[in-house]
């Protein structure tokens, strides 16, 4: 009766005209969760607190009028802290976290009476490209679950791909939006730097991490975009700009649009058919009246190694916080405070976090700080130039979300730097701090989704959106939903 | 002989006394029960943010404007990693490569000599819960109540050459942040805390010698006699032949020692880096000029003021600045008492003085009040009553501050008598009684008048005005 690839929009519609309830769309998200239980999208649910809330929302309905998003069920990546619920973060050392407070993205959709259902897997503490770094179970592709869907939002990514929620929150802090988004075949996007409160929100690195949304389609996006976005006096990174209004011009997507392509991004090291079906999707573009134009982006090839000293450093003072002192994993093995410590962390924290917080203390230590975290803000600010440039001469970049489609689970796990080259198109738009999305552009022989990335300037969400919405009405691959194997 | 020079440098944390935490809207007040002040941000919870609070921003410019230093435009806070239990999020944010303030000085005076003492910076910064090791059976207790109050820490050049001039230099410090009003001064619950570097050198030697840390003298006497205690112990150390190890050292003021607490191998790598939660502190011209006019006067300026306005003595107005508050209720209890500056100055500095120290009381929680005192000593100036009835006074309002002075005077009977037909009967009659003493006078030998005075002034019960008394009696003895 609920299609698996509805819109949250059509959705909204159906709720508003009550044609159907928020109980029975909650109902339903459940029974698919548990029917499709292999792809481990949950870390934890709240399904009584869900149901008890949505048939409160239905009650409210027939006295007034309610916002749009009223009613809609919605999951949020485990790193969101939730007032009364499980935060995990995909780690050990969080096991036991429930959070007495709700995050200002959490808190705001609940003032939009929409229904939290549960908490999604994830790399722990959103290191990695693959969501298969967490310590509850590895998240499964539901286009093929023997492949990787993609970090480190995976769960929220399968969840909306599988069509067990109409949008689910993420964070993105290299790509971990965009890339299982790509991997997954659906709409995500990562709004500009400060767009989005990160209050609540647990740091992986903090001048890159941004929260967005999965979702079916761009115009999904908008609506959630919309209520998401916005000053927070408590996120001192948090922009006092008015929020981007995505919903008042998605349909109005630029008359003259350039798009500005980088050869670097057609170099060595991408799959040729994922190639194959960027540049068609591009065509799709040009034969609905944009201009196409080749960019040098010759700072690119740093992104990876700048994120790579930049990320860690951060996050390795970041979760010094997680001790055993005051909340989480507590060994109680350490007969004395440091090898309380030790053992703590040795033992709540996974191979991939204890690996980013000894190569983020290496590059900060004394003797190598100007060498590494110094030089690695310098060629940060010449990627940020190399978009400044480029936006002189067009409106949006486009080009592959990732360099393949979808992976074995194990594949990559005993080679870091290969999972690193994931992000490989996405890293240096969050050290740059812009605006970008993946959207479905296609799918391979295998039948596995490619993503096109799109890249905005700072704070230009609106018109991202509306031409992602543009080229969604022109194409189908957007409500293409996998089928579960029975 | 031999010559040693010390050269000293001083860093004091002082706890800056806004409402509220430096990056949290919890509580800063002191002695309130273990964590009940400390909110998701100073536990360091998950997913938590700080956010600057603009009143320690103005305290630090108040401090940095008042020592003549410069304002930076633009200063960054900083991560301070290391782990510690009372220390929640694993670093401490702290202001390192540009602090909020540069430069500026301080005066110390010893022994006459007033000197400069050049200040290298003053930053902001957080503090530290505290660890509570003694009040739990094999486990330590954290409190985290304090974790996040803000701290401006004022490191001073190595200006200082004595141990003496360290301690004037803290009392000056001291004497200077309560009177912007930033500090409560409370030495006690560590508002003021001291860190001094210590080394010595030949004198007309240039290079600086090894320095040693004092951690922790945080008092004006602990001050003088750590360093001291630690001159020594480098000088004989380094005329013995030995030589000085840079390290961090604890003073033991029980057996007036210093002892080592770290060597420089175990110094830590704070691993310091910009804090991306916090955007670079901007402080605008704007801020700077609305602070500028706010300032308080200064207690150099204030002292000066005294002397020159005031006619008073170098040492009365030093006491009388030691701090704003005393410095308030002087001027409240002279607007009472306008025409006996001194009267003032005196009640203040040795009458209401004595009090206070038996009480171990603040001026600021005097039983009587600026107001009040300046009424007591419009009272003696204008002999009412007299200066023992003053003191009778003090006692009674001291005891009882809800009375009023006239009330009292009345009560008590303080009230000199100024009936001239009374006082004359009472003089006759001393004078009758007295014709030895009256013959001595009359040979030239004045000092016995005060006897005369004295008998008076007992018939009266105290009630006559002694220079009434001994007016007339020299007038009835044609003196």
């Amino acid at each position: 009766m609920i299609p698996s690839n509805s819109e949250l929009v059509q959705l909204s519609q159906a709720l508003q005209s009550e044609e159907i309830s928020s109980l029975e769309l909650c109902e339903e998200s459940f029974r698919r969760i548990s029917e499709w239980s292999e792809l481990n999208a949950f870390i934890s649910l709240d399904q009584e607190g869900a149901l008890e809330f949505a048939e409160g929302v239905d009650r409210k309905r027939t006295k007034t009028n309610l916002d749009p998003l009223a009613g809609i069920p919605l999951a949020h990546k485990d790193i969101f802290c939730t007032k009364g619920l499980l935060t995990t973060c995909g780690s050990k050392i969080l096991s036991n976290f429930v959070a007495p407070y709700d995050a200002t993205l959490v808190s705001r959709l609940k003032e939009r009476n929409t229904i939290l259902l549960g908490k999604t897997n994830m790399d722990e503490f959103a290191m990695g490209s693959s969501s298969e770094h967490s310590y509850y179970k590895p998240v499964r592709n539901p286009w093929d679950t023997t492949l990787v869907p993609g970090g480190s939002s995976g769960g929220s990514a399968v969840a909306v791909a599988a069509g067990l929620v109409p949008a689910a929150t993420g964070t993105d802090t290299g790509g971990s939006i965009r890339q299982p988004a790509a991997l997954c075949g659906i709409t995500g996007v990562k709004p500009s730097y400060g767009r989005v409160s990160r209050f609540g929100m647990v740091a992986f690195a903090s001048s890159l991490d941004q929260a967005g949304i999965f979702t079916r389609s761009a115009k999904d996006a908008a609506m959630m975009l919309d209520a998401m976005c916005g000053f927070d006096p408590r996120d001192s990174t948090s922009l006092k700009v008015e929020p981007p209004n995505c919903m008042r011009g998605i349909e109005e997507s630029p008359k003259e649009l350039t798009i500005g392509v980088p050869e670097e991004y057609f170099a060595q090291g991408l799959d040729p058919t994922v190639g194959e079906i960027i540049q068609a999707a591009l065509s799709e573009f040009e034969a609905l009246g944009a201009r196409l134009i080749s960019l040098r982006m010759p700072n690119s090839k740093s992104a990876i190694p700048c994120y790579y000293v930049i990320a860690p450093a951060e996050a390795s003072s970041n979760l010094s916080r997680f001790d055993g002192v005051r909340y989480g994993y507590r060994s109680d093995s350490g007969h004395d405070l440091r090898e309380m410590y030790k053992k703590t962390r040795s033992e709540g924290f996974g191979s991939e976090v204890q690996r980013r917080i000894m190569t983020g203390t290496y590059v900060l230590s004394h003797g190598y700080y100007d060498a590494y975290y110094l030089k690695a803000q310098k060629v940060r600010r010449l990627i940020f130039e190399d978009y400044s440039r480029a936006f002189e001469r067009c409106d949006l970049i486009m080009g592959p979300t990732t360099p393949t489609t979808a992976f074995k689970i194990g594949a990559k796990m005993d080679d870091p730097v290969l999972m690193y080259l994931n992000d490989i198109y996405t890293a240096a738009v969050n050290l740059a701090g812009l605006p970008a999305m993946s959207i479905p552009a296609g799918f391979d022989k295998t039948g596995l989704p490619v993503g096109l990335h799109m890249v905005a300037p700072y704070l230009q969400e609106a018109k991202l959106l509306s031409v992602a919405h543009l080229f969604q009405q022109h194409t189908d691959f957007h409500l293409k939903a996998p089928v579960k194997e029975s | 002989m031999t010559q040693w020079e010390s050269v000293i440098g001083l860093e004091v944390h002082i706890q800056l006394q806004s409402k509220s935490k430096i990056f949290s809207g919890a509580s800063t007040r002191f002695g309130s029960d273990p964590n009940v002040q400390a909110c998701l941000i100073d536990v360091a919870l998950p997913g938590v943010l700080p956010v600057c609070n603009v009143e320690a921003v103005r305290m630090a410019v108040v401090f940095g404007l008042a020592v003549g230093a410069k304002i930076n435009r633009r200063s960054i806070f900083e991560r301070k990693n290391y782990f510690y239990p009372d220390l929640p999020k694993g670093y401490q944010i702290s202001q390192y490569e540009i602090p909020i303030v540069s430069g500026g000085s301080i005066e110390t005076e010893v022994n006459g000599e007033v000197r400069v003492v050049g200040l290298t910076r003053a930053h902001l910064e957080e503090d530290a819960g505290k660890s509570l090791h003694d009040q739990f059976k094999d486990a330590t207790g954290i409190d985290l109540n304090r974790a996040g109050t803000p701290l401006l820490e004022i490191v001073s050049e190595p200006d200082i050459r004595t141990a003496a001039q360290a301690a004037d230099y803290m009392r000056k410090l001291h004497s200077l942040v309560t009177f912007l009003g930033i500090c409560d001064g409370n030495m006690q619950e560590g508002s003021l805390r001291c860190d001094a570097n210590v080394s010595v050198r030949l004198v007309g030697q240039q290079e600086l010698g090894t320095r040693t840390e004092l951690k922790n003298i945080n008092s004006f006497r602990f001050v003088e006699k750590g360093i001291e205690v630690e001159i020594d112990r480098q000088i004989e150390l380094l005329e013995s032949g030995g030589k000085i190890v840079q390290e961090t050292r604890l003073f033991d003021s029980k057996r007036n020692v210093t002892r080592s607490m770290r060597g420089k191998e175990d110094a830590q790598d704070y691993r310091y880096f910009p804090d991306p939660d916090l955007p670079p502190l901007v402080v605008s011209d704007d801020f700077i000029r609305e602070v500028q006019r706010e300032l308080p006067e200064l207690p150099n300026e204030r002292k000066k003021r005294f002397e020159n306005d005031f006619g008073l003595t170098k040492a009365d107005a030093v006491q009388l600045t030691q701090s704003r508050e005393v410095a308030d209720y002087f001027e409240e209890a002279l607007q009472q008492s306008p025409d006996n500056v001194k009267g003032v100055v005196n009640w203040i500095n040795v009458e209401l003085a004595s009090y206070l120290n038996k009480s171990g009381l603040n001026i600021q929680n005097s039983k009587v009040s600026a107001g009040t005192l300046g009424e007591l000593v419009a009272k003696v100036s204008d002999g009412t009553i007299s200066g023992a009835g003053g003191k009778t006074l003090l006692q009674e309002l001291w005891d009882d501050p809800r009375q009023t002075v006239d009330a009292i005077i009345e009560a008590k009977g303080l009230r000199q008598m100024d009936d001239s037909a009374e006082l004359e009967k009472l003089v006759e009659q001393v004078m009758a009684e007295n014709p030895e003493q009256i013959q001595k006078i009359q040979d030239g030998n004045h000092k016995v008048l005060g006897f005369l005075v004295g008998q008076v002034m007992k018939l009266s019960k105290g009630q006559a005005n002694p220079k009434s008394v001994s007016d007339l009696l020299k007038h009835k003895m044609g003196l």
